[in-house]
């Protein structure tokens, strides 16, 4: 794949490191149950973030509030200084039956955002060829959702995510409704999908091996109230392969990982 | 392959067993022949009906009324369902008139409608767009309450405006329940179109038809016609579920 020159994997491993999304003394509580608080983090521009924690420590909460589905009660959130409103976002759900719209076929799910953003025919048709090109899409599009594998419908839902062509890219537990073929590929995709466009992902994960496969860093958060444990850098160059999580480097970090995360257990 | 062609066939045995025993009931006398024509007799009877030509003004005054009854409660339920559905607050506050007249039978309310509207046409469609009108609305408010939320928030996500949200999601995320309601609601309407063609006086339609057959002792004319009555809410009910599975193609598999 790689045979005519270095440069894309130069350019992965030196990865630009410009703060993108800056979150500021987030402050989150349920019913006085607090949750987060004061919960600062930078994410560099063009970085995948895996998300990683205990059980009910609020990964998908966090998400959601930084991607504005949820409420929170104080701090700020900022995109290159923009606010959320100024910022092309895009949000792969787990329960990709539920995400796309059933009354559309493949492609028009695709194409839906990019229609409403008011984007003329041609361009749209143009947008969602390059996206089927980058994902490599052979089975046919016209047919509808309900038509597809669960695999294919997840791989739709995230060409729609991508279609407006956002500057974040929130992943919420994309993988853990797919067979292991299916996790191979779209992971496979998404990291080209980065390479590619530099679009910052943050993926929620309950899979510590694909947590650690697709991140430049991994966000390990504790038991609440939600802190972070550790934010583990993941320098492993790119693209990671499937025989990638043998490598000792892959194995030293998942190992590290896997200790943190036993050590906030019995915390 | 022997099991499907026997498949195909299954849907006979009913009206055949009913072919058998209505004739066996006239034939072996254990129903007076004066209360209870054969079924030889009537369906032909029906055939001539068809043939001449008599039937046809009162099927016709029938379906019109039920059409614009179900016209007028579409027009005014679906929208007006929508609306409550997409507001919470709104519905809540109107949950307990609804579904209070929705239990309500219409019936019981001809005698209110024909102080109203006097003993006109315009009476007994207005009964009946009424019947079927909050059953639109109830399943239409349904259908938008129950939307799934993660398409909701996967607009959002998207910047979709709250209007596009509206018609492009929460609209079509209703149709499913929607059609529930129109076909619920057409097939009201026929009922009441043929009650108040009984009592509220008048000229013609297939329930006037079945009282007058009843009155001067025309046996064969009433059972044929309420044989039609049968066939009309039948065939209204097919069209329904092809529109539908036309329309709703996701319906169910989702």
């Amino acid at each position: 794949m790689m045979d005519s020159s270095a440069v894309p994997d130069l350019a992965s491993s030196i990865k630009p490191k410009r703060n993108h999304v800056c979150i500021d003394n987030l402050s989150k509580s349920f019913n006085g149950d607090t949750l987060y608080q004061n919960f600062s983090l930078n994410i560099p521009k063009g970085h995948i973030i895996s998300i990683f924690g205990p059980n009910g420590c609020g990964k998908s909460t966090l998400i959601n509030m930084i991607s504005g589905l949820m409420d929170f009660d104080a701090g700020q959130v900022l995109f290159d200084g923009k606010t959320l409103a100024q910022t092309k976002i895009g949000y792969v759900f787990q329960n990709y039956r539920d995400a796309l719209f059933p009354w559309m076929n493949a492609w028009d799910n695709i194409a839906y955002p990019l229609k409403r953003m008011g984007m003329g025919q041609q361009k749209v048709k143009e947008r969602v060829n390059s996206l089927i090109e980058l994902f490599d899409i052979k089975f046919n599009l016209k047919l509808y959702p309900y038509e597809l594998s669960g695999g294919q419908q997840q791989t739709i839902s995230i060409m729609r995510a991508l279609a407006p062509e956002p500057e974040v890219l929130f992943l919420d537990e994309p993988f853990s409704a797919l067979d292991f073929e299916m996790t191979l590929f779209i992971r496979d995709k998404l990291q080209e999908a980065n390479l590619k466009t530099e679009v910052t992902m943050l993926i929620v994960s309950h899979d510590l091996e694909d947590a650690v496969f697709l991140a430049d860093q991994i966000l390990l958060l504790t038991r609440r109230p939600t802190r972070i444990a550790a934010l583990l850098d993941f320098d492993l160059k790119r693209p990671r392969k499937a025989e990638s999580v043998s490598d000792p480097q892959f194995i030293a970090i998942k190992a590290k990982a896997l200790e943190i995360f036993q050590k906030e257990m019995k915390a | 392959m022997r099991s499907r062609s026997i498949y195909k066939v299954l849907p006979l045995v009913g009206p055949l067993l009913l072919y058998l025993i209505w004739s066996t009931a006239v034939s072996a006398k254990w129903v007076s022949a004066t209360l209870l024509p054969s079924p030889q007799i009537t369906l032909s009877y029906t055939a001539h009906v068809f043939f001449t030509g008599a039937i046809w003004a009162d099927l016709w005054s029938t379906v019109q009324r039920t059409l614009y009854a179900f016209g007028w409660a579409s027009v005014v339920g679906v929208p007006l369902g929508v609306i409550l559905g997409s507001s919470p607050p709104v519905y809540k506050s109107l949950e307990f008139l609804i579904d209070f007249f929705r239990s309500t039978p219409s019936s019981a309310l001809i005698p209110l409608f024909m102080l109203i509207f006097g003993i006109t046409d315009l009476n007994k469609i207005a009964i009946a767009a009424f019947a079927a009108v909050l059953v639109i609305v109830f399943n239409s408010a349904y259908g938008v309450m129950n939307a799934k939320k993660t398409r909701v928030m996967a607009a959002k996500t998207m910047g979709i405006s709250q209007f596009h949200i509206f018609k492009d999601i929460l609209l079509m995320e209703s149709l499913p329940q929607t059609f529930i309601g129109l076909r619920t609601g057409i097939s009201l309407a026929l009922v009441i179109v043929i009650v108040a063609e009984m009592f509220i006086g008048s000229e013609s339609g297939l329930g006037h038809r079945i009282i007058d057959a009843q009155q001067v002792f025309n046996i064969k004319d009433m059972y044929s016609s309420i044989l039609i009555t049968g066939a009309l809410g039948y065939v209204m009910n097919l069209i329904f579920m092809l529109v539908e599975s036309r329309v709703i193609h996701w319906g169910g598999k989702v």
